[in-house]
């Protein structure tokens, strides 16, 4: 059943490995939720100006990463990607063998799931904000750049804070998928284990707990930002 | 055209295609029995989330929390390989459904979606305002009949969008499955990928299956929110 002793630190248990793990999820996590974040931004931009194809090309990236299992995403890039990139190579004139690293891999195809959600959590938060405030800040005689980051930028972030906690507990939890790509990340690490031990069930419920412990914590996190950024409102 | 639908017939995306539709069963075969268990438990565990007794909505919170805060990958890995390590589930008469990745799959799609959909039914049970409840009180409705009749409807299709996200999450989470030696479309599309070494083709062959289903999906929603939202049609002229 439950084997307390397998899970102490040093040469006898598994608890280093696990730390290390979940730090590697943790690092994961961040990596795409932040590389996402910047793809979305990309993608309502796409949405938002008034250029057909660009808006075709953003509905197109969104309907179908969303609609399509995450899994099937990651294994598309997984085996796929390293096809995409040296056939990127061969157009600079380098045609050696590229493989790129399974965090690099885990990270991108994350982000590239998280994007799509948080396009829509930015989408939404931006359509929240009165256009009264544009004009008024043109009124002042600001320019694009300072409406942009004095005006928009703080509201949007207020607005698309609640949303992107969600976001962030959804790409917390896909991390688990990428440790199809051998990624020794929290779900790969209990693989090893329990395979090595013959004790899936010790190492499920502690990848189960470490998991909770990381989306409540941070689920905190965000409630504290959350108040932070509505200060002005209550 | 001719030349062009040998070519097509013949392409390796087109067989991969037919390859992938074969695991198309099994992959309902999950959703057909998981979704309606999943959606009475869902209401039935809203209805004791809401409720004043503490006995009873303190473990289903408990339960909800638990299961929206680990990825589906640990609750499915849990039931097939955890609860199978575990002498006395071994030689109890439920071995015979759990050594079956199939069950373990329905088991653990059904305990995800309960979790979610409850919480989402909760939502919609607790939108109800009090004066739609007094006046079903005032016409002498009992209990069951307020909750027949006015909570439930009420409720029902005012979450039903986002009960719709839920379902096509449900269509993605069918694929997790195949990590479970399972062989539905994700399964078949990864033994494809395994035997031609051509990745593409054999996970867009899946893909383009997965957006067809949730297309589905979304048009049934769609088609359930508009027969009962009948005061939000919009006439035609």
């Amino acid at each position: 059943m439950f084997k307390f002793e397998k899970l102490v630190f040093g040469d006898l248990g598994w608890g280093d490995e696990f730390l290390f793990a979940t730090l590697m999820t943790i690092t994961v996590s961040i990596l795409s939720m932040g590389l996402g974040l910047c793809l979305a931004i990309v993608t309502v931009w796409a949405k938002l100006i008034t250029n057909k194809i660009t808006r075709i090309v953003a509905n197109f990236y969104t309907t179908v990463v969303r609609g399509v299992p995450e899994l099937l995403v990651i294994y598309l890039i997984f085996f796929g990607g390293n096809t995409v990139v040296m056939s990127i190579a061969k157009l600079f004139g380098y045609n050696g063998y590229i493989e790129l690293n399974a965090l690099t891999i885990g990270t991108i195809a994350i982000a590239f799931i998280s994007a799509t959600y948080s396009s829509e959590v930015l989408r939404a938060a931006y359509l929240a904000i009165n256009k009264g405030q544009i004009e008024a800040a043109k009124a002042l005689g600001l320019n694009k750049f300072q409406i942009f980051f004095k005006v928009m930028g703080p509201q949007i972030l207020r607005h698309a804070l609640p949303g992107i906690g969600n976001v962030w507990q959804i790409t917390l939890k896909d991390t688990s998928l990428i440790s199809v790509t051998g990624l020794v990340e929290i779900m790969r690490q209990t693989r090893i284990a329990s395979n090595v031990e013959h004790s899936p069930l010790t190492f499920l419920v502690t990848a189960a707990l470490l998991y909770l412990f990381l989306t409540t914590f941070s689920g905190k996190f965000f409630k504290v930002l959350e108040l932070n950024f509505s200060k002005g409102y209550n | 055209m001719q030349n062009f639908l040998d070519y097509f017939s013949q392409s390796l995306l087109f067989r991969n295609f037919i390859e992938v539709l074969m695991g198309l069963d099994n992959t309902l075969l999950l959703l057909i029995i998981s979704l309606p268990i999943g959606f009475i438990l869902s209401l039935v565990f809203a209805l004791g989330r809401v409720s004043k007794n503490k006995i009873l909505s303190k473990p289903i919170a408990g339960y909800i929390f638990v299961i929206r805060g680990t990825p589906l990958l640990v609750q499915i890995y849990l039931i097939y390989f955890g609860l199978g390590s575990i002498e006395f589930i071994r030689e109890s008469f439920l071995w015979i459904l759990l050594k079956e990745p199939f069950w373990c799959g329905v088991l653990a799609l059904t305990i995800n979606t309960v979790a979610y959909g409850s919480e989402i039914f909760r939502g919609g049970i607790q939108s109800v305002t009090k004066g739609q409840i007094e006046s079903g009180l005032s016409l002498g409705f009992n209990k069951f009949m307020l909750l027949r009749k006015i909570i439930l409807p009420i409720a029902l299709r005012k979450v039903l969008p986002s009960y719709g996200n839920e379902l096509i999450l449900m269509v993605k989470a069918t694929s997790l499955v195949s990590l479970t030696t399972y062989m539905e479309m994700t399964g078949i599309a990864r033994k494809i990928m395994a035997k031609t070494f051509a990745p593409v083709e054999a996970f867009v062959a899946a893909g383009i299956l997965y957006l067809f289903l949730n297309f589905l999906m979304v048009q049934f929603v769609k088609y359930l929110e508009w027969k009962y939202n009948p005061h939000l049609r919009v006439e035609q002229n």
